[in-house]
């Protein structure tokens, strides 16, 4: 069975569509992301998944039945962006307190609790104010919360915002594991392209209410052929007058002394080569040529907006 | 779990479980912030005491005990309609709600345990008023147990109307503003005898739900009690907390959607 089936959504503020006709299928047991700039309608799109936001039109259904807060509250651990509700409590009291409100009992509670704790590396935060952290460690609380009382549906809205590395891989870990030893299914909202590539089974990519493009990142990523991305930063001044530096000026996305071009395979590494074999190395500050990344497909579905790159 | 299995939903917390979990939320907040709200809601309460003691006679009795039964709800009026306003008018606009709509906690559970954690933060400062407003005006100590009943039910009464506010305010800072507002009328109402006020001032008196714990604790300063009016008094605090904390409830559960 889908763990969640979205048809036609739509969502309206003040007359504006904010998700307009959004259709798509999380499977069981699947990673599903939705990646895309801020207003997108990422948020929107949760907050109806989740009963807290009626649709103006179309269909959510949620493990076979159409969504409603007591389906949802037995059936979703939901991490919303705002963490209010949990930032007087200590660590240990906001997950004690999510558990027993997931129905647990007291000494359940603690358990769970203990076992989240040393799970994330959180016990030397255990006994410290939720609102009183960092922002990555406060945010890693907050995910701590979706896990006490396990639910067989995840909605995580951009759990990984400001973690260090260390931590945002603590979170993709325990999301694995959520999904391979209990076969839970997760909806996580990001706008970080390597969170999306690196944890995620399929997205859908949305831009100003609508999914542009929904599949497997790498195949998303194949729709680019073999292209591959050049990006060349220069010292000071590009070597303009040379006529490999000219033609590449001409077809570059120019941000500063930064050069961003889209070239195909072959094309892209014999002009990396002469470059780099010529006058012009001097000027060059440093390099890269990368396979497309989801960016690149962002890019060319038409979107507004840049994603975050970590 | 095989693609076609229905996974195991999880089950619902009990009524007292889930207020039990939003009041410890709440009252957490209200452990960090102790001290200044003590000083905040005490001191502004035993001034106002202390200003009164210099302009009462030493004969007006009646004056004497509405002052100190005025001043003592007064710090219920702060920190349960006040505070708790500004507060559930924040989550609200924050979406700190959300937290517990999507878990499904129940509306009442909400109100309840919003309200119950604000009117136990009140009570410390509205015992020290009261014991101080009783030294001051020479007041009858040994009645003061009658704060055990009233201040719950003024702290329920009043916790109630300040949730209300919270929800239902456009944005959080009219929350703050009528908060406020309903304090300054608490006080107003409270600490002046009922006679003083012209017909309609005392018709809006009788409809502000704090004037029935004034009442209330000030017949039990008097040297002859009327228990029953006293008891009536508590009965109409019982039954404003019951209404607005309802009301609020079901607020809760329309406002996140």
């Amino acid at each position: 069975m889908d763990s969640l089936v979205v048809t036609g959504l739509v969502r309206r503020y003040d007359g504006v569509p904010v998700n307009d006709g959004i259709d798509l299928t999380v499977r069981a047991g699947e990673v599903f992301g939705l990646l895309g700039p801020n207003g997108a309608g990422k948020t929107t799109l949760v907050r109806q998944l989740v009963g807290l936001l009626r649709p103006d039109a179309g269909r959510i259904s949620l493990l076979g039945r159409p969504v409603d807060r007591r389906l949802v509250a037995g059936a979703v651990a939901y991490l919303p962006q705002a963490d209010l509700a949990i930032a007087d409590l200590s660590v240990r009291r906001a997950l004690e307190t999510t558990a027993v409100l997931r129905g647990l009992g007291r000494s359940g509670a603690r358990a769970v609790t203990a076992a989240i704790l040393d799970e994330l590396g959180l016990q030397s935060l255990a006994d410290r104010q939720v609102g009183r952290l960092s922002g990555g460690q406060r945010r890693l609380a907050a995910f701590a919360t979706v896990l006490a009382g396990e639910r067989p549906v995840l909605v995580l809205d951009e759990p990984t915002t400001g973690l260090d590395p260390t931590s945002r891989r603590a979170v993709w870990a325990a999301i694995e594991r959520r999904r391979a030893e209990r076969g839970a299914s997760v909806v996580l909202v990001t706008h970080n392209v390597l969170e999306a590539e690196t944890v995620l089974d399929r997205v859908a990519v949305l831009d100003a209410g609508r999914v542009l493009a929904c599949d497997t990142p790498g195949r998303l990523k194949a729709r680019f052929g073999d292209a591959l991305r050049l990006e060349l930063v220069w010292r000071d001044e590009p070597p303009l007058g040379d006529l490999l530096v000219d033609e590449l000026a001409a077809r570059a996305v120019v941000l500063g002394r930064r050069w961003q071009l889209r070239l195909p395979a072959e094309e892209a590494r014999s002009a990396l080569a002469a470059l780099t074999s010529g006058p012009a190395l001097r000027a060059l500050d440093d390099f890269t040529l990368a396979t497309p990344s989801l960016e690149d497909v962002y890019v060319s579905l038409g979107s507004s907006a840049d994603l975050e790159r970590v | 779990m095989t693609p076609s299995a229905v996974p195991r939903l999880g089950t619902r917390p009990s009524l007292a479980a889930a207020t039990g979990a939003v009041y410890a939320g709440q009252i957490a907040r209200a452990r960090t912030a102790r001290v200044p709200l003590l000083f905040v809601a005490a001191f502004q309460s035993i001034g106002i005491l202390l200003l009164l003691r210099g302009v009462v006679a030493h004969h007006d009795d009646l004056t004497g005990r509405v002052v100190v039964a005025g001043t003592t709800v007064l710090v219920a009026a702060f920190v349960c309609l006040n505070l708790l306003a500004q507060r559930v008018g924040v989550l609200r606009a924050e979406g700190g709600l959300d937290h517990y709509a999507a878990l499904d906690v129940p509306g009442a559970a909400v109100a309840l345990g919003a309200a119950a954690s604000y009117a136990t933060l009140m009570i410390p400062g509205a015992v020290i008023t009261a014991f101080v407003g009783a030294s001051l005006f020479d007041l009858p100590y040994g009645r003061l147990w009658i704060l055990a009943p009233v201040l719950p039910l003024v702290g329920a009464a009043l916790a109630g109307v300040g949730t209300l506010i919270g929800l239902l305010a456009p944005k959080h800072e009219l929350a703050t503003v009528a908060g406020q507002l309903g304090m300054s009328a608490v006080l107003f109402l409270g600490i002046i005898p009922e006679h003083r006020f012209p017909l309609v001032l005392q018709w809006v008196r009788d409809a502000v739900p704090s004037t029935y714990a004034v009442d209330a604790l000030a017949d039990t300063f008097a040297t002859h009690v009327d228990w029953t009016g006293v008891g009536v008094d508590l009965v109409v605090c019982l039954a404003v907390a019951v209404v607005t904390l309802g009301l609020a409830g079901a607020v809760f559960r329309r406002s996140v959607r």
